[in-house]
């Protein structure tokens, strides 16, 4: 069973005074989206609402279907060339905000990273149609880069004029047909969050880059990682581990990927995901055409990364691969206890809200136990219920307006290439000794009960929390950073890691551990009073006296 | 190499933007809404709108920047955003309270045509708006302009819905700085306290954008023009727009509107744009300078002389926005820099500007604006004529870097360094902290790269 942990202030009690500031309406709403937790047997959580559109005037944390399409899933590749299609902000905005390391083979090979393109749509374009802004910009965009695939992204005005990318692609691509050019439908409106932008981008990659070359990388265990952006470097700290073990990563989606990676993805033997909520759809598009099984990871904390290596390891099942992965798991365990204990000394009992993105807020909850630190509060910025809940709620959740505009592809095994990697019988007796395919728990299910499971957090319920609960730490992003540490309480960016990291891995675990210990234990913020606000009263004397 | 496919070449482009020297409307509106008290910016739009903004200037000035939206659906796209509006304006006065709402439109609210008067109107007849409360709004189509335009409409927009004149003047100048940064906004009043003039400011975002940390967020902070303030500078005896294109249209609003006269001035960046403004001001006012800003002047110009081996003849390139780059120019002038290029994504219009930068660097000097003058081309003109440094915002590093020459960072947005918000360009202490910078990255390359035998101790 769950563990307990004793709110100072009930949960209960904190809520229903939270939600009286609110229009009714809102409250009742609100109600749905702030839970106490509770784990029952069979991890059996209280049902929350999620993926629900956030009330007009709301200082939301989230974002739009665009930002969770470039700046997310495709942000990270380094040689698909990105057009934005539209306006210039949303090509401004985007441009290399979110820290997506990459590392080019060669001096010579493709990075676009460091570019970003826009049509810059002005108002007579928007009168009378962008779309021949859009083919000259890709003309112009070939007899500059050369590049071997381009994305378009599609804006707000784009989709109400009527421009349509999807053709101009097409159009182009008999223009130019070495150069794979494709589309995507992620206007800024479309959904809830950027959700509905991940979705859009999951498809895209699905329907028109994996499976496009049959040549497999050269290797022993073979699998991809989906959803590892390699935000401050994790990836490289995963490709490091993967390859100290013996594995060979094929591709990640789509931190520190190239197209080439992407294109032939779909003759690895797994795929594991990190994140689950921006790119689950890809993990069972693939197994469903081609064969490939999925599981969910965690390179999040020591721990979590040494039961993720284990659990590969495992799937493929080699003796000697268990034995190797055993063996760099011993060794970098023990680098990781040395920095940790006493780090643990000085943070036990310290506690943490996380409200970040679709995995986040679950997977540094255990990283943050490693060196003693609560966390009291936690929630996603634009995760579903099964985010929550588990994935044994998804056919209980109700579909509304804003996922049925999100295309759902239907999806059927490769005449030719379908291949299940593990046969059925194999499958049912893995799973059978406990091996979980297809799965994620949930964050609910890992949180101790009585904390507060939070959806869509804004910033006055953010600080309600303060207020009530005094959290030594706050992990968010760079919206709510400042907010945060006027109060005086440090505060961690789990998007960006404020331009740190990695954080993931053994040695992530170790920056993070030293970093968090910073925070919360440094001097810096103890400066926030001075000495007279906190003695307030005049005790000396004049000094001619 | 970072930027390793810009090509030697420059090639016609007309429809293709490659690193963007501007970005969009709503991020100005939303940081002049920031310049006034107890005021939320709201973004009627889509919520990534918002978030951008929101994290773009929050990258920029590390403190809070608070604004709502109207967090438009696929629905509120096809059938209009009006009742996205009047929750969020219910929403926002239950919850945030403040006394003024100052909404922008965006692109998308914009190309549905939303009509912003009419939905206003219905909440105020409907009684949304509680008694004595503001709701305002500005119209920033992203389609047009850039982040300055946004800016400017939004300041226009203060004096459109506030400013008053009661037929009294108040003896006031009432002064509209463009999109600059805090601490220069500071330095303005302070340039202007101590010629004994009496003024308003608004926008203002001193002490808004660069709050103390003392334990205590404030939603609304001290600074920022109170609204009884913009209200009386339809009362003032003139107005100044300091920087034509981001404070001209307010200045030139007021004057038709309130009939305060407007003196349209640039940036006082550098000593002979600050002897410009302070000469103006003087005349306008009837005062004399006082002694504290002699004393600055002749500091800065003690320093200039003292320096002057190490800028003079010094090649420099800028990007940024218009009224700031023009007084970057005659900085640089005044240092006796040569300026080889001037880039702006910012058409700009009414200004002169081409002609204004020809007449102080000479006919040689590449000037480019607007529509396709982007970051990518100013690389490009930049590996074509190479400058001894570069002077634009943060996104400058990675051709600095490729190319090894010292970036001083000025301008919009300045990601990767503080000191922006704090410290000013413009006046003669601005003059003083631009003419350090310069001198430490001129200098320590020198440091850097001078033969051994040539190691200077004393410089």
């Amino acid at each position: 069973m769950s563990e307990k942990y004793e709110m100072k202030v009930p949960g209960e009690e904190f809520r229903d005074e939270l939600l009286e500031a609110y229009p009714p309406k809102l409250a009742k709403k609100r109600k749905k989206q702030i839970v106490v937790n509770q784990v029952e047997e069979g991890d059996v959580v209280p049902q929350i609402l999620a993926n629900t559109r956030t009330a007009p005037g709301i200082i939301t944390m989230r974002g739009c279907a665009y930002a969770g399409c470039k700046g997310v899933v495709l942000g990270p590749t380094r040689d698909i060339l990105q057009i934005t299609h539209g306006p210039i902000g949303c090509g401004f905005y985007s441009w290399l905000t979110r820290r997506n390391k990459t590392r080019p083979t060669s001096p010579d090979a493709p990075n676009y990273m460091t570019y970003s393109m826009s049509t810059d749509l002005q108002e007579n374009e928007i009168v009378f149609g962008g779309e021949k802004k859009l083919m000259a910009a890709i003309d112009e965009a070939v007899a500059l880069f050369h590049p071997r695939a381009i994305g378009i992204f599609a804006t707000c005005p784009v989709g109400l004029i009527g421009d349509d990318v999807h053709a101009v692609a097409r159009q182009a691509e008999e223009k130019y047909p070495d150069i794979n050019i494709f589309g995507f439908s992620c206007e800024g409106y479309k959904g809830v969050s950027q959700s509905a932008g991940h979705h859009v981008a999951n498809n895209k990659v699905f329907t028109d880059v994996v499976g496009l070359l049959d040549k497999p990388k050269e290797g022993k265990f073979r699998f991809n990682i989906l959803g590892e952006y390699n935000i401050g470097g994790d990836a490289f700290e995963i490709e490091r581990l993967v390859g100290l073990c013996g594995m060979t990563l094929h591709s990640t989606f789509s931190g520190n990927s190239t197209y080439d990676e992407f294109c032939s993805a779909h003759t690895a033997d797994l795929n594991v995901v990190m994140c689950h909520r921006s790119i689950n759809y890809l993990a069972e598009m693939m197994e469903l055409k081609y064969g490939i099984p999925w599981f969910k990871v965690n390179f999040i904390g020591a721990e979590a990364t040494a039961k993720s290596l284990r659990k590969i390891a495992q799937f493929f099942g080699d003796e000697e691969l268990i034995a190797r992965t055993e063996k760099v798991i011993e060794t970098e365990l023990a680098e990781v206890a040395k920095v940790r204990d006493s780090i643990k000394a000085r943070c036990e009992g310290k506690t943490a809200l996380n409200f970040v993105g679709g995995s986040r807020a679950h997977h540094y909850q255990e990283i943050m136990k490693e060196i003693g630190i609560d966390t009291i509060a936690a929630g996603y910025e634009f995760a579903h219920r099964d985010d929550y809940e588990g994935r044994k709620v998804i056919p209980t959740i109700a579909v509304d307006a804003d996922s049925r505009n999100i295309e759902e592809l239907t999806v059927t095994a490769d005449e030719t290439r379908y291949a299940p990697r593990i046969s059925e019988e194999d499958k049912a007796r893995r799973e059978a000794a406990g091996f979980e395919f297809s799965d994620y728990r949930g964050m609910m299910a890992e949180m101790p009960e009585n904390t507060l499971v939070v959806d869509d957090c804004n910033h006055y319920e953010l600080e309600k929390l303060l207020e009530v609960y005094h959290p030594d730490i706050v992990c968010a992003g760079i919206k709510e950073k400042y907010v945060v540490q006027k109060h005086g309480i440090p505060m961690k960016q789990l998007h960006s890691y404020d331009y740190m990291g990695p954080f993931a891995g053994f040695k992530g675990a170790i920056n993070f551990y030293r970093e968090i210990d910073r925070l919360v234990n440094s001097n810096a913020f103890k400066f926030a009073k001075a000495p007279w606000d906190t003695n307030p009263e005049l005790a000396a004397t004049y000094g001619n006296e | 190499m970072l930027l390793r496919h810009t090509p030697d070449e420059i090639t016609e482009r007309k429809a293709l933007t490659v690193n963007p020297a501007k970005t969009c409307q709503p991020i100005g509106a939303m940081y002049a809404a920031l310049g006034i008290h107890n005021c939320l910016p709201h973004s009627h739009g889509s919520q990534g709108c918002c978030a951008y903004h929101r994290s773009a200037l929050t990258r920029h000035y590390n403190d809070p920047i608070m604004g709502s939206t109207s967090s438009f659906s696929e629905g509120s796209s096809v059938f209009g955003g009006q009742a996205n509006l009047l929750d969020a304006i219910t929403n926002i006065f239950t919850l945030y309270k403040p006394d003024i709402i100052a909404v922008n439109t965006t692109c998308l609210s914009e190309v549905i045509g939303d009509d912003l008067v009419q939905i206003i109107n219905k909440a105020y007849d409907e009684k949304k708006i509680p008694e004595g409360k503001v709701v305002f709004h500005a119209n920033t189509p992203s389609f047009t302009g850039s982040h300055v335009t946004g800016y400017a409409n939004m300041a226009t927009a203060m004096v459109k819905t506030f400013a008053k004149s009661s037929g009294k003047k108040n003896k006031k100048i009432t002064l509209i700085p463009s999109f600059i940064e805090p601490s220069d906004m500071s330095e303005i009043k302070h340039l202007v306290s101590e010629m004994g003039i009496k003024y308003i400011m608004y926008p203002d975002t001193s002490d808004v954008v660069n709050g103390p940390l003392d334990g205590k967020f404030r939603m609304y902070p001290k600074g920022g023009c109170k609204k009884e303030d913009i209200e009386a500078s339809g009362d003032s005896i003139a107005s100044f727009a300091i920087g034509k294109l981001g404070a001209g249209p307010a200045a030139r609003l007021l004057d038709s509107q309130c009939k305060v006269p407007c003196h349209i001035v640039e940036l006082p960046i550098g000593i002979s744009a600050t002897d410009a403004f302070i000469e103006e001001l003087r005349k306008v006012a009837g005062v004399s300078v006082p002694e504290s800003l002699i004393l600055e002047r002749g500091q800065l110009v003690d320093a200039l002389c003292d320096m002057n081996q190490y800028t003079y003849g010094k090649k420099v390139s800028l990007v940024g926005d218009p009224d700031t780059l023009l007084g970057m120019v005659r900085f640089c002038r005044d240092a006796g820099m040569e300026v080889l290029h001037v880039v702006t994504g910012t058409a700009p219009t009414g200004m002169k500007f081409e002609k204004t930068v020809k007449s102080l660097c000479g006919e040689n000097v590449v000037v480019k604006t607007g529509l396709n003058a982007d970051m990518f081309l100013f690389h490009q003109l930049v590996k074509e004529n190479r400058p001894d440094v570069i002077m634009g915002n943060t996104y400058c590093k990675y051709i600095c870097r490729d190319m090894d020459i010292p970036l001083l960072r000025v301008g919009f947005p300045i990601y990767d360094r503080i000191g922006h918000s704090y410290v000013p360009v413009v006046g003669y202490r601005g003059g003083m902290h631009l003419l350090l910078k310069l001198l430490d990255l001129l200098m320590d390359r020198q440091d850097r790269d001078a033969p051994e035998e040539n190691v200077e101790l004393i410089m």
